[in-house]
């Protein structure tokens, strides 16, 4: 037994550095590259990452601003979480988050008048929560029924959302007394309330809680063991009797459910307001995000961390320094690229071990 | 209705439908090149932004239309060469790699854009046309469809050509067994692996010069993001063109006709909310999967890496 006992003490260290490595290298590699390119483009790369640390995360009104920003992004995630591991590509999330944004811009001031904030709040979520969830039916039932790649029709679903929230914004919900078009803006008494009198909303609350009952639901229920085995292996999910197709519009509706809670409680802690053409397009950003993660949702709660300091930092950067947030973009699609080469190798390495 | 029907708007509607329909037609024919060989390109949106970027950079620098095309089909193609690099050589996930690279060329061309032009937008001279003697005046027909730029002629053509290298050709037959089977390719000593990397190279040539197309000709100028879900909207041509290149075309008219309504509706003196007319594209891509979802056909071993030996 204790010759046994010493090699897999031994993996089990070396297991735990791979981890780490898995996601510390991919990281690594795409800020080196990042670095490179800004460095090519005549700015210090070093200035620019100092300065988003700097304001991102060490600076109080940044690391306040970080905050706030997480809500969104783990709220998606939790999202994406769903989808992935039930093996279904949901990439609709900007349509589905924005369409959400607007019927709770829209409900939020006029239920104001006459409900009191808490059911305001709540029904404006439910609202938003619902119309996101229908939003994702077409995709779903094209899935299920037809097996047509969801990659496409809910990316098509997607563009025509965001045109469609535009619509509404400039032909429907329009506040007269403004020049810029936009809903009638939420009063900031009548919004999330802030956390112990600092700038962060309590949306981050519900988005931790959110996506902690989201990985409980994934990896501890029985609906959650269904869902992965579609994801793993669909026909032999069909074969164990599970009904896929309700299962994967099931799957599609509480992804993009709660990817439109994220944008019902942007707009709720944050906004107050929808303004035309307005799209964060967060809905591809935190792809790589959940894969950094390897859909774990406890996991994707540091990374969000890490990627709501990029995005908070960048966009302070763009303004002083002159680098665009168009950088940050970039920087995530080299993660992502980078990420995968990373898990290949991994791969290649633990077959030519034989594990 | 019947005063909306004037040659003006006709023409506009015809003419733009064609301008708005060659970058469709030219990333539909290029996916379905991939698609044919098993490879779902996903990143053919990014491969023809910065197509559009390069072609566009290369044009206004060199002040020739030509060169523009050029470096707008090879600036696709680099960008597909990393499909080829780390999906076809090393089986990486095509959908994963496809996505980063959409990202990673929308952060990277507005960035290189912003560095070289901050916010303005320089515009190209007009684009040069060719005038097909005699059926350019037509009237009403002969200024919409027959006084365009060349590329839209080789567009066309290229449909002639590849609907007879998909039938009649071994290039074509080896496509086709790279998609369906790959494992009898490579039973038939010819390399899968060679067969898809050629197949993705020329998606990103074609999805590079529809970029191209989209920003001299189309535009004029460069504007980030520019692309808007074209690549997309190429994915879904091949995916119901069910590899014939001449569905490929009838799409591509089809979604021209809804992205050129803005234009001809403004010139007709209706005024449309922009926003609505830009749903057209798009709801129309839904309405004809939602009919004709049970006919759409893709290859079996589409999105797979082929590993010899591998079950």
């Amino acid at each position: 037994m204790s010759i046994d006992a010493l090699p897999l003490t031994q993996d089990r260290t070396r297991e735990l550095l791979a981890a780490i490595a898995r996601v510390a290298v991919p990281i690594l590699l795409a800020l080196a590259v990042g670095g490179a390119i800004l460095l090519i483009l005549g700015k210090n790369p070093l200035t620019y990452y100092g300065y988003v640390v700097q304001r991102g995360l060490l600076s109080w009104g940044g690391f306040q601003e970080t905050m706030t920003r997480m809500a969104p992004l783990l709220l998606i995630a939790a999202g994406l979480i769903v989808a992935f591991r039930a093996g279904i590509w949901n990439l609709g999330g900007d349509g589905q988050y924005l369409l959400a944004a607007v019927v709770t811009a829209a409900l939020a001031p006029a239920l104001i008048e006459t409900l009191p904030r808490g059911l305001t709040l709540l029904i404006c979520m439910i609202a938003s929560v619902a119309v996101a969830a229908a939003w994702s039916l077409i995709p779903a039932l094209l899935k299920a029924r037809y097996g047509i790649n969801e990659i496409i029709t809910s990316l098509m679903m997607s563009f025509l959302g965001t045109s469609f929230a535009n619509v509404l914004v400039k032909l429907f919900f329009r506040d007269p007394a403004t020049t810029v078009p936009q809903t009638r803006s939420l009063e900031v008494v009548d919004r999330l309330p802030r956390i112990f009198g600092t700038n962060v909303h309590s949306g981050i609350l519900i988005a931790l809680a959110v996506v902690i009952l989201v990985h409980l639901m994934m990896t501890r229920t029985a609906f959650g063991l269904r869902l992965q085995i579609v994801g793993a292996n669909p026909a032999a999910a069909v074969h164990a009797g599970l009904k896929v197709g309700w299962l994967t519009v099931a799957t599609f509706a509480l992804s993009a459910g709660l990817i439109g809670l994220a944008g019902s409680v942007e707009i709720l802690g944050v906004w107050g307001t929808v303004r035309a053409d307005w799209n964060p397009a967060y809905g591809l950003l935190v792809v790589p995000l959940v894969f950094l993660a390897r859909f774990n949702g406890i996991a994707v709660i540091g990374f969000a961390l890490f990627f709501s300091v990029l995005m908070i930092g960048g966009e302070s950067a763009s303004r002083r320094i002159g680098v665009p947030q168009d950088f940050v973009l970039m920087l995530v699609g080299l993660l992502l690229v980078f990420l995968a080469l990373v898990e290949y190798l991994d791969h290649l390495r633990r077959k030519r071990a034989g594990v | 209705m019947s005063e909306l029907l004037t040659q003006p708007f006709l023409i506009s509607l015809l003419f733009g439908a064609v301008t708005a329909g060659v970058p469709l037609l030219l990333a539909g024919l290029g996916e379905q090149i991939s698609e044919k060989a098993g490879v779902l390109n996903i990143g053919i949106e990014g491969m023809m932004l910065f197509g559009a970027y390069t072609g566009f950079v290369a044009a206004y620098y060199s002040g020739s239309f030509w060169m523009g095309f050029l470096a707008g089909g090879l600036g696709g193609m680099l960008v597909a060469s990393v499909v080829v690099l780390l999906c076809i050589r090393q089986g990486l996930n095509q959908i994963v790699i496809g996505i980063a690279l959409t990202i990673g060329a929308e952060g990277l061309t507005a960035l290189l854009h912003f560095f070289q032009f901050s916010k303005t937008y320089p515009r190209l001279d007009k684009a040069p046309v060719l005038e097909i003697p005699g059926l350019a005046s037509i009237p009403v027909i002969g200024p919409a469809l027959f006084s365009h730029n060349i590329v839209v002629y080789l567009a066309v053509g290229l449909v002639v050509f590849l609907g007879w290298l998909f039938r009649a050709s071994y290039v074509g037959l080896n496509l086709e067994a790279a998609g369906a089977k790959p494992a009898a390719l490579d039973a038939a000593g010819i390399s899968v692996v060679a067969t898809r990397s050629m197949a993705v190279l020329s998606t990103g040539f074609l999805a590079g010069l529809g970029g191209a197309y989209l920003a001299n000709v189309g535009a004029g100028l460069f504007v980030p993001f520019m692309t808007h879900g074209a690549g997309f909207i190429g994915i879904v041509l091949a995916m119901l063109a069910r590899g014939r290149p001449v569905w490929v075309l009838l799409g591509a008219i089809l979604f021209g006709v809804s992205l050129a309504m803005t234009t001809a509706l403004q010139v007709a003196g209706v005024n449309v909310p922009t926003d609505v007319v830009q749903m057209l594209p798009f709801a129309m891509v839904m309405l004809v999967l939602v009919i004709f979802a049970r006919h759409s056909v893709l290859p079996p071993a589409l999105g797979l890496p082929y590993v010899r030996g591998d079950r």
